[in-house]
């Protein structure tokens, strides 16, 4: 799988390199600003880019603006976005295209090599992953309202863990539960929150994100 | 070219002239009657408004005096007392008005404007009308007309050689006359000399400045001590911790590897949350989303992390200098959490607005008020109180005094019962309009 990394700070560029080729990714092309990213992901067409938000030369947010940019060009582009500090509106934008192959994480996440591998197959896969700090945030807004009372604090739970971008194998692994009971909870949250079901996994987190981001 | 200019300033002097006189005699003639009414009672509530006809008529003629000859008029109104209802807030803003030195120098101002300020807004007019005269009796007495004992200036109409005379005078108002912008300008100086602020007003000034200065340089002290504290204590701790860790693994890895494992570990969860509190602190310096996106993109990603609805509108043109950007950031932040804390409110809007050379927020809420501006400070100041409702926004006065650096103001309307509607503005520059690489 070949990878376009982009990060400004030496060391960090140079331990992601380290960790994503011991996990078997092909470097592609690992730039340290934004002008360079977007070269690099029109000229390599890379299965998956690896971005921080905040690159030289303005030092903004020029990382996530080439990101989302170079998704305008070619739709479905999986990017995995790295930063210190995460933002549900930086989320939000990320998802707003609704085609799913995004990732919003912070950069501590890397502490956790074999999640964090993890995380980016899945963006490439097309599919979600959104740091716990988004979904907490987006969760705690929406403690209050009447669906999401209704839901059990298991429910919640994998309701979490369903917005995080995880698939019912992961969620059961995680909560030491069977896929089956993962999935009996999965249909009363979607019940709960009238929400149309759905057997593509992808969909279903979409589907939940933007519930979650309503309102 | 010149024909033109001198002819506007004649016909801009006769509508001068006409306003001066029309307005400074109804304007003071009303100031007198409100001012004899305050000893009966109505006066109170006929004073602030005919003092405010009064403000804007010399605003009229400070912006006609800087478009039209150049010359600024400095306004320095006290800063008013915020709105409040009911008869004693009309007895404050009264009281307000009438404590304002402003207000006397503009009632002589008025005085003075409706005699020599008229007589002075006509000269360019009756320059040209002279210069006219010179040419029309001449040729008035040489076609035979009687004109008696006529006399134009010192000439007289019943002497040949003095009528021969008058062209020749009246070809020199004419030149005269290209002064004409300049002694438009006469009008304005003589305005200018009533109406601009005394400098024991400028000393006020400065001494407000730097009062201003003094909470500005007390505040970055006590941030820095803040700062040095949170990282002494957290992420510096935490890294010392995981020193030590890494020492004792480093020791254990081969005798007891199990040992040195959860130590690993342990490590990992120094490192994680030295992270979170050094990324905490971060938010509390300079928010990232504020250094990345500016002012109005980080109050939205703000809103969204607020526990109630926050709606923001309005969009800034560009960046504001980062100062204002900052301080400005923290303002609705403090309000917002104010309103999340205390005002019991179902939700919560924000809006944005650069006009004019001034940033003006507006933080609104339906929750129960009750947030008033106490007289306490007496006229000219603004002072925040919270009778009713203790602890309700009791973060207000320092919010006025982070703002008071900036020259922002604050102004709050909050009746008991809701909603409370917050409005801040500061005058700044815009840095540059909004750029992106890609």
């Amino acid at each position: 799988m070949r990878v376009v990394l982009a990060e400004d700070l030496f060391l960090l560029r140079d331990g992601l390199i380290r960790m994503l080729e011991a996990f078997d990714f092909e470097i592609a092309a690992a730039v340290d600003s934004g002008p360079a990213l977007t070269r690099a992901l029109a000229e390599e067409q890379p299965d998956v880019a690896v971005v921080d938000v905040r690159l030289p030369p303005s030092f903004t947010d020029e990382g996530l603006q080439c990101a989302l940019a170079a998704r305008r060009a070619r739709p479905g582009l999986p990017v995995l976005v790295l930063s210190q500090h995460v933002e549900q509106l930086y989320a939000r934008e990320l998802l707003a295209d609704g085609t799913g192959g995004v990732g919003y994480l912070l950069k501590d996440r890397v502490f956790d090599a074999e999640q964090f591998i993890d995380s980016v197959r899945r963006v490439a896969a097309g599919g979600t992953a959104m740091d716990p700090q988004v979904i907490s945030q987006l969760l705690s807004r929406r403690s209050q309202d009447r669906p999401m009372a209704r839901l059990t604090p298991r429910e919640t739970e994998v309701l979490e863990l369903m917005a995080e971008g995880r698939s019912n194998t992961a969620i059961a692994a995680k909560l030491v539960v069977t896929e089956r009971a993962v999935a009996k909870h999965t249909s009363n949250i979607f019940g709960k929150l009238d929400l149309p079901p759905s057997d593509d996994d992808n969909r279903r987190v979409l589907a939940v994100l933007a519930y979650l981001d309503r309102g | 070219m010149r024909v033109r200019r001198t002819l506007v300033a004649a016909a801009r002097g006769v509508g001068l002239a006409a306003v001066s006189l029309a307005g400074s005699v109804l304007l003071f003639s009303l100031t007198l009657v409100s001012l004899t009414l305050l000893m009966v009672g109505p006066g109170w509530l006929t004073t602030p408004p005919v003092v405010r006809l009064t403000r804007r008529f010399a605003d009229h003629r400070r912006a006609w005096a800087h478009s039209w000859t150049g010359i600024r008029i400095p306004a320095d109104y006290r800063p008013s007392p915020g709105p409040q209802p009911g008869l004693p807030g009309m007895a404050q803003r009264c009281q307000h008005v009438l404590s304002d030195p402003a207000t006397w120098r503009e009632l002589l101002w008025l005085l003075v404007d409706m005699v020599a300020g008229f007589l002075t807004a006509l000269l360019p007019v009756l320059l040209i009308a002279f210069g006219i005269e010179g040419f029309v009796i001449p040729v008035l007495v040489w076609s035979g007309v009687d004109l008696g004992g006529q006399t134009y200036g010192f000439l007289y109409a019943s002497d040949p050689v003095q009528v021969a005379l008058m062209p020749v005078l009246g070809a020199a108002a004419l030149a005269a006359s290209r002064f004409n912008p300049k002694l438009l300008a006469l009008h304005f100086r003589l305005a200018a000399v009533f109406l601009t602020p005394p400098k024991a007003e400028l000393a006020a000034r400065v001494a407000r400045l730097t009062e201003t200065r003094h909470d500005a340089v007390d505040a970055s002290a006590a941030e820095l001590r803040r700062i040095e504290r949170d990282l002494h204590d957290g992420a510096q701790a935490r890294l010392v911790a995981m020193g030590m860790d890494l020492g004792t693994i480093e020791a254990l890895i081969e005798r007891d590897p199990a040992k040195a494992k959860e130590l690993v570990a342990r490590a990992r969860t120094s490192s994680a949350q030295a992270l979170t509190e050094l990324r905490d602190l971060v938010r509390g310096i300079h928010p990232p989303v504020l250094a990345e996106r500016g002012l109005d993109d980080a109050v939205r990603a703000l809103a969204l992390r607020m526990p109630l609805p926050v709606e923001v509108t309005g969009r800034l043109p560009g960046r504001l200098e980062a100062p204002v950007e900052s301080a400005a950031y923290f303002s609705v932040s403090e309000l917002l959490t104010n309103t999340a804390k205390h005002a019991d409110a179902a939700r919560a809007w924000v809006d944005l607005e650069y006009a004019d050379g001034r940033l003006r927020i507006t933080v609104g809420d339906d929750g129960r008020g009750g947030v008033v501006l106490a007289p306490a400070g007496g006229p000219g100041q603004t002072g925040t109180g919270m009778p009713g409702q203790a602890g309700t926004h009791s973060g207000l006065h320092g919010l006025e005094r982070r703002l008071g650096t900036f020259d922002g103001i604050l102004a709050v309307s909050s009746p008991a019962g809701g909603p409370t509607l917050v409005t801040l503005e500061i005058p700044c520059a815009l840095c540059s309009p909004k750029t992106s690489s890609c």
